[in-house]
């Protein structure tokens, strides 16, 4: 009896932890797929956090706090698509520097928030009826909140639009080849502008999540290298929103996981397990990335002009 | 047909030098504007802020030789950094190669039992080859097996951060520091000697200088640097022309790796004499050296001058900190919006704009 508790818990914590990876990996993957490098995840994310924080804890509305962060974040990717997509700076530099602006900001302004409690977080809520199947119903339907049920909402919309519909045929033309794409009349910074905007609202609202619902705390630096993960769970994903559902939540076991299991391993070497396993899961990937010619989007980092080339 | 616009952009091919450093300072000092706007809305003078950052990292016979002790990491990994960014190598992973040399060096400082007159030199060269091997891991992935260079080395970092934490709390936690997570101290033949009554240990800054000469020498007058700018301009031109992407790249990130391992080396013997917590080891200077490298425009010889000026960040920051009350991360905070109008500038650099007012 005891093991299937475990069991429960560990999955359950998983679903928990995972939803935000999910939520900005998807967002990562529209950014790349039209050939955007967004490496200011983690500036986006804390951003997130910080403004979903301080618009909770003021208003006393968290769901308010999420809209907030939602903003924040695509405002934030807004600077990344102005220096990539219309000043053609160089993507790398330029995520790496929104990563950098956002831990700056959001510590500096996050200063007299910190260890401040939230009175009123996002609620865990118990799904009546499909909270008493065995098994499932304590993992997925109780102690889960909204907006866990709305990454799931969201993996299904963004799979079908990325590969049923003509927008996802365009996001996907302009990532692949933007002179061609242009030339059957897509307009080709615009979708970019769009997905990276689109990347950087699901990175504020995971940013939000991780502090008015998983924890409900505002601390500096408290996304501590997740978007960094995301980077990572894209190219694990292959650029696919179901596979990368499918990664979020192996990450996320595994950090469960390196709590689960500090009585017997060393905390310190737990806490790196996961950045061990991501360069590991690239290694295994590596293969089939190369084989099944299911890499990178073509003109990934590439900006694009008309004329050139 | 392209439409009419009120301001044409013209390519300029090589941007000459006075341009580069004229418009580098303009997108400093837009950038410290937006961070001082950013001061004003936290409710700090940004006028006071500045003032006390020229005062305390320049004004002072202090605050000079703290800019000068955060610079010599910064000189370090910034020129290793600036070859490994010459062959297009993302290196964003030496915070976590400058902690990997702190490591070797502790690691030989205390428990080599090698002579006195033999410890030094071979904490460098631990260092070196500890940094080195770090750097290598990601450089051999990407050339081998096309894994993306950026995630590898940023994920070596945190794996970096946590092997410190493991071996301070764990095995080479010393029985003589009561509790705290430290090693011991290194025997004083271990410790780097500073200019009298500063923290700038000497050896390490002229190690730099010199490695800066080397670097630069390198890039602009053998074979091999040669060959690492070709890799980086245009890696299918490498190939046909014979040159091995695998050895270039592993080669750029020996140097980049081992110079950031040195840095590490200078942090633990002239500074803290220990091993300690990474935050205390590094507060970012891994990080901050991509702006040094890229700032200097990839030049080896540039990065003295800009090292130099990130460590008036970086001392800066400490003041402002204490006196302020601001947090650590404002150090971020100035580092993110220099790269920003740095990259942005770019435009500005290499496209001549003139503004039309009629229609073409």
């Amino acid at each position: 009896m005891g093991w299937e508790i475990w069991v429960i818990v560990t999955l359950s914590r998983t679903l928990a932890y995972g939803t935000p990876l999910l939520l900005a990996t998807l967002g990562e993957i529209y950014a790349e797929r039209s050939g955007v490098l967004n490496l200011g995840i983690e500036g986006m994310m804390i951003m997130g956090a910080y403004a979903a924080f301080s618009t909770a804890y003021t208003t006393g509305s968290p769901w308010l706090g999420i809209m907030v962060a939602a903003l924040v974040g695509g405002a934030f990717s807004l600077i990344h698509a102005f220096a990539s997509i219309t000043l053609k700076a160089n993507q790398v530099v330029s995520g790496l520097s929104l990563t950098m602006l956002g831990l700056g900001l959001s510590g500096v302004l996050g200063r007299g928030w910190e260890g401040k409690p939230l009175p009123v977080s996002i609620p865990e809520i118990t799904v009546p009826g499909l909270s008493k199947i065995p098994f499932l119903g304590p993992v997925l339907f109780e102690g889960q909140n909204l907006i866990v049920y709305f990454s799931f909402l969201l993996v299904v919309v963004m799979w079908y639009i990325l590969y049923r519909t003509r927008i996802g045929i365009a996001v996907r033309a302009v990532g692949e080849n933007p002179a061609t794409a242009d030339s059957l009349g897509i307009n080709v910074n615009k979708v970019r502008y769009l997905c990276t905007i689109v990347g950087g609202v699901l990175a504020g609202i995971a940013g939000g999540y991780l502090s008015v619902a998983y924890r409900p705390a505002w601390t500096e630096g408290m996304t501590g290298g997740m978007g960094w993960i995301v980077i990572a769970l894209t190219i694990f994903a292959f650029w696919n929103p179901a596979i990368g559902m499918l990664g979020a939540y192996l990450f996320a076991a595994l950090y469960h996981l390196s709590f689960r299991l500090q009585p017997w391993v060393s905390p310190e070497l737990l806490k790196a397990m996961p950045y061990a396993f991501a360069i590991l899961v690239l290694i295994a990937v590596s293969r089939g990335t190369l084989q099944k010619k299911m890499g990178a989007p073509a003109a990934l980092t590439l900006p694009y002009s008309r004329g050139e080339e | 047909m392209k439409k009419p616009s009120l301001f044409r952009v013209e390519r300029r091919p090589v941007p000459s030098g006075h341009v580069v450093v004229l418009v580098s300072i303009l997108a400093i000092f837009a950038a410290l504007l937006v961070a001082g706007i950013f001061f004003q809305a936290y409710g700090v003078s940004a006028i006071r802020a500045y003032q006390l950052i020229v005062k305390g990292a320049l004004g002072s016979k202090l605050g000079l030789t703290e800019t000068v002790r955060r610079a010599i990491p910064l000189l370090l990994c910034g020129v290793g950094l600036t070859i490994a960014f010459r062959a297009l190598f993302w290196n964003i992973g030496a915070e976590g190669q400058l902690l990997l040399g702190g490591v070797a060096a502790a690691g030989v400082a205390l428990f080599s039992g090698l002579p006195n007159v033999l410890l030094l030199p071979a904490m460098f060269i631990a260092g070196f080859l500890a940094g080195a091997l770090w750097g290598l891991i990601p450089a051999a992935l990407k050339a081998r097996l096309g894994i993306n260079d950026v995630i590898t080395t940023l994920m070596m970092n945190y794996i970096a951060i946590y092997l410190v934490e493991w071996l301070i709390h764990g095995p080479w936690r010393g029985p003589t520091m009561r509790g705290f997570a430290y090693t011991d101290k290194f025997p004083s033949a271990a410790t780097l000697p500073t200019i009298s009554w500063t923290r700038i240990h000497w050896p390490t800054l002229l190690l730099g200088l010199a490695l800066a000469v080397l670097a630069y020498l390198l890039i602009t007058r053998t074979r091999a640097g040669f060959e690492i700018r070709v890799v980086g301009e245009n890696p299918d031109a490498a190939r046909f022309a014979g040159i091995s992407v695998l050895k270039t790249t592993l080669l750029v990130m020996i140097i980049s790796g081992g110079l950031a391992g040195l840095a590490g080396v200078g942090e633990v013997a002239g500074i803290h004499k220990m091993l300690l917590g990474p935050t205390h080891i590094s507060m970012g200077y891994g990080y901050t050296a991509i702006i040094v490298a890229w700032l200097a425009r990839r030049n080896p010889l540039a990065v003295i001058v800009t090292s130099l000026l990130f460590g008036v960040i970086m001392s800066g920051g400490d003041v402002i900190r204490v006196s302020l009350g601001l947090p650590f991360q404002v150090i971020n905070l100035f580092n993110g919006l220099i790269l920003f109008f740095l990259i942005g500038s770019e435009l500005l650099m290499h496209y001549k704009i003139s503004f039309s007012f009629r229609r073409q």
